[in-house]
């Protein structure tokens, strides 16, 4: 199977390579902007497709990468790599200015932000005169390696889909990797992430850098190849087609983005040929079937093309593989029993009026099952989530071993050491179990995007896969290991939760409603598997319903009603507690 | 800058700003009953100023071609939809709600087109051929997927925008049209020119902005859109229509584009790509008011108007730059102040 599929790589490669001898230069000419699209398009798939952030705007960036090298080489007389240079670094520093402001806004408000950048950039290459306002910059060198000039289209063509291969490569690496894990969850599992140490605002904005440069380098190639620019190529509606390319294609796959590329491309050129002669008059009229085309897109397959064409080839492999052995990651030291582990004083969470936390105060000390217990809409997730950082404290404060928390970000939280599951299972739907729990270990890894993306991160992951892979069989899922987290039953998502947690090798382990949806067999080897990580020195805060399992499991109770603390003590003292008795049965 | 020039850029900011006003309007009504981002709102004003343009020359509007088209369409996916759940016997009443009036419309353009009517005549006929446009549009694009994301919806709000645009400019060509004003000349107050056309402008916005108000407030179907836009779901168990309060949003939407083409027909010249700017800044104006509050879009638009004018005096070349990398603190300043949640696919 491998060997068939280097075959077919192989073949494919040979194939482009030869590409420009055998085909006419039409055909040339528009496979070179296939492959300068492609990289854009590959931006906006990691951005838009897999990261979450729309962005109309990148056309401007591959307007920045142009005029860049445009006006060093042309006033300047600047070797157009060094110009490559400078506009790598100067499309870097605006996209970080840019993202600085724009990506912390949430929801639909970036994607406006980025019709209103990419608007502004169109209008400054316009204006600026030292950029020769609307006419543009002519007479741009032509590009040499090793003193040789590239003004043959053919020969360019290998430069083109040399760079564009070897993004895909490098976007392809990074997708499937530590780094790549955290991003794939940045689009639906952005809090998860972080309380595994994702900081996912500097991961997005690395995302976004990573995009823009991707467009930069493909305007730089366009300067060259095109030797003259002017603005129009990067004004928004270019933006608009770019985002078009990777939603065609399939934001979600790098196949998607040259897919993507290629339709727009080829259906631009046909539809310029014949629409005019159709309707009678010249226009650029490709873009009505272009809109119509995306509104049947959305309204129908909205994943774009490329998962029909994966399913194909999918179809005749069940999901499988093998994960290879890798050494032990190593292990945080074993906290003696009996210290204090967390003390939480007098926390407070108020939303508006409604005091969720209302200055709890509880002590627990390591190797305990604390079980955190009361009705419902008690705050007892709120105060999972005032723990965890992913919300910040009203008043109050959290100590975890001495080291005060209630200021710190979720990351720096799940880097002392504390893992959790969610009540509403936050499991990345569109990945493997595999994947899922390998998110989990995502601080005992260190490599980055850049390591990621030259693949040099090899054993550093097969480590990191080979530890999510033990986490997954010691909670028994070892079936499931490749299967799509998504197909699961929500009671096995659940135990995927816990695997993911367990994998970050935490001292204290926050368990939001383990056992909801469990059969009665499955409830009872979660709480023989608690009970051997007790064994183990981890220490466990629970939070659940199910009052036998409750009972069987911890060591003491906290029980909470309306935000405060209404009991605690042993499970049998509070069972018989009178106050706990009305809070759950109501006045008798 | 002299008092007088100050005067007069105020009253030209303040006449665009009317306008864009009338656009925030519809565009934070659009997006609180159906959280569609309209980006071609603009595409309505470029289409009801060309549509007049065109029946001022004695022309049958493109415009007409393109209800009817948009009609056809409708028709076919309604008897569709028919065939598919075997209800056939609702058919014949659904193509006439469907196509009696744009019909009836297309056929009184066609015939009263020449006749060279009087301008009110124009102007109504202008707004018979674009609003119903609304409706269909919601009909063909955003009504079959009314629960998808909110990005899901801008992204199928600016395809739109694609093919509105393209299709304009099969329909009324490159060149550009301006309408002749309503009242020519003006009058003197304070040693200030005041133009009888800006006054139009005033006085019609204002009044619209009443006449939404009025229709918010006091009628039954204003506030079955009210109750869509707090809760879709809410609105529904108590009989009002998610999808006939879509179109009638859209409707409204429509009207309202149409009336600010009118208006800004004889202050500058139109070309069939230009509402999209013209839509932006209103835009602008509803996000100041976070696409929620109506009287403050409506002074953000006028804000903007202002800011273009005096933008244009200052550094004209770079009017354009200056308004839009404008929104960018406005987002952030809203973003920062309302709090979202990740939305689950």
């Amino acid at each position: 199977m491998r060997r068939a599929r280097l075959l077919v790589a192989l073949a494919g490669l040979a194939l482009l390579a030869l590409a420009p001898l055998l085909l006419p230069a039409y055909y040339v000419t528009l496979a070179n902007y296939i492959g300068l699209y492609s990289m854009v398009a590959l931006g906006l798939v990691l951005l838009t497709g897999v990261a979450g952030q729309t962005s109309f705007g990148q056309a401007a960036f591959v307007g920045l990468g142009a005029y860049t090298t445009a006006f060093l080489t042309t006033a300047y007389g600047l070797s157009p790599w060094l110009a490559l240079g400078v506009g790598l670094l100067g499309t870097a520093l605006i996209a970080w200015g840019i993202g600085f402001i724009t990506l912390r806004m949430g929801g639909h408000y970036f994607p406006l932000a980025t019709i209103a950048w990419g608007i502004s950039l169109f209008f400054l290459f316009g204006t600026v005169p030292e950029l020769g306002g609307f006419t543009g910059l002519t007479g741009i060198q032509a590009l040499s390696i090793f003193g040789l000039p590239l003004r043959d289209e053919r020969v360019f063509y290998l430069l083109i889909w040399g760079a564009a291969l070897a993004s895909l490569w490098a976007t392809h690496n990074l997708l499937d990797s530590r780094a790549g894990r955290a991003i794939r969850a940045l689009k639906t599992g952005q809090a998860m992430a972080e309380s595994f140490g994702v900081n996912a605002g500097r991961l997005k904005m690395v995302v976004f850098i990573y995009a823009a440069m991707l467009a930069c380098v493909s305007g730089w190639l366009y300067a060259h190849l095109q030797r003259f620019v002017n603005p129009t190529p990067f004004s928004i509606n270019m933006g608009i087609e770019y985002l078009f390319m990777a939603v065609l294609g399939g934001a979600g796959s790098v196949w998607g983005a040259v897919l993507g590329a290629t339709l727009i491309t080829v259906i631009k050129q046909v539809l310029q040929d014949w629409l005019p002669q159709l309707l009678g008059r010249s226009g650029q009229f490709e873009v009505i079937v272009f809109g119509m085309l995306m509104v049947i897109m959305l309204q129908r397959a909205r994943e774009g093309i490329i998962p029909f064409v994966l399913a194909l080839w999918r179809r005749r492999q069940a999901p499988g593989g093998e994960v290879p052995e890798g050494a032990e990651l190593p292990r945080r030291p074993h906290l003696p029993a009996g210290e204090p582990l967390l003390e939480v004083d007098q926390a407070r969470k108020t939303f508006g009026g409604l005091v969720a936390v209302n200055d709890l105060k509880f002590t627990m000390q390591s190797g305990e099952i604390l079980g955190l217990i009361g009705p419902n809409g008690a705050g007892k997730t709120t105060m999972f989530n005032l723990i965890t950082g992913a919300l910040p404290l009203t008043s109050g404060r959290i100590r975890y071993r001495g080291t005060p928390i209630e200021k710190l970000e979720p990351w720096d939280i799940a880097r002392l050491g504390i893992g959790r599951t969610f009540q509403h299972v936050r499991l990345i739907q569109t990945m493997s179990v595999l994947d899922n729990v390998a998110l989990g270990a995502h601080l005992r890894g260190r490599a980055g995007v850049l390591r990621a993306s030259l693949a040099l991160d090899t054993e550093e992951e097969t480590r990191l896969r080979h530890e999510a892979a033990r986490q997954i069989r010691r909670v028994g899922l070892t079936e499931q290991m490749f299967e799509n987290s998504g197909s699961l039953p929500l009671g096995k998502q659940r135990i995927v939760e816990i695997a993911r947690a367990l994998a970050a090798d935490p001292q204290l382990l926050l368990l939001d409603e383990p056992a909801a949806g469990l059969r009665y067999l499955e409830k009872q080897a979660l709480a023989e598997l608690l009970r051997a990580l007790r064994t183990e020195g981890l220490s466990i805060l629970l939070v659940e319903h199910d009052m036998d399992f409750v009972m069987g499991l911890t060591d003491r109770l906290v029980v909470m009603e309306f935000g405060q603390k209404l009991a605690e003590g042993l499970p049998a003292e509070v069972q018989g507690n009178p106050a706990v008795i009305e809070a759950y049965l109501g006045g008798v | 800058m002299d008092f007088q020039i100050a005067a007069l850029l105020a009253q030209d900011g303040l006449t665009n700003g009317a306008i864009y006003a009338l656009l925030a309007l519809a565009l934070v009504l659009v997006f609180g009953v159906t959280r569609v981002i309209f980006v071609p709102q603009g595409e309505f004003v470029a289409f009801g100023a060309l549509t007049l343009a065109a029946l001022q020359m004695g022309k049958t509007p493109g415009t007409v071609w393109l209800l009817l088209g948009m009609t056809l369409a409708a028709a076919v996916l309604e008897s569709y939809r028919c065939g598919r759940a075997g209800t056939w016997r609702r058919w014949p009443r659904e193509m006439l709600v469907l196509a009696a009036f744009p019909l009836a419309v297309a056929l009184a353009s066609y015939f009263l087109a020449p006749l060279q009517l009087p301008l009110w005549a124009q102007v109504l006929l202008t707004f018979c051929i674009i609003t119903p446009m609304g409706p269909l549009l919601y009909r063909l694009a955003f009504q079959p997927v009314a629960e998808a994301s909110v990005l899901v919806l801008l992204i199928l709000a600016v395809a739109i925008h694609f093919v509105f645009v393209g299709l304009g400019l099969f329909l009324f060509g490159a060149e550009g049209s301006r309408t002749p004003p309503f009242g020519s000349g003006g009058f003197e107050a304070l040693g200030v020119n005041v133009s009888n056309q800006a006054l139009w402008v005033y006085a019609v916005s204002s009044a619209l902005i009443v006449a939404l108000y009025l229709f918010f407030g006091r009628t039954i179907f204003g506030k079955a859109l009210r109750a869509t836009a707090m809760n879709r779901v809410g609105a529904r168990l108590i009989g009002a229509s998610p999808n006939f309060a879509g179109r009638l949003t859209f409707t409204l939407a429509a009207a309202l584009g149409a009336a600010s083409g009118v208006l800004i027909g004889p202050i500058t010249t139109v070309y069939y790509d230009s509402g999209f700017l013209i839509g932006l800044k209103g835009f602008v104006g509803a996000i100041i008011g976070g696409l929620v509050s109506y009287p403050i879009a409506a002074l953000g638009a006028l804000l903007v108007g202002l800011l273009e004018s005096y933008a244009s005096f200052w550094a004209s070349a770079y009017k354009e730059i200056i308004v839009f990398t404008l929104i960018i603190p406005v987002l952030l300043w809203r973003s920062l102040t309302t709090t979202h949640h990740e939305e689950e696919e």
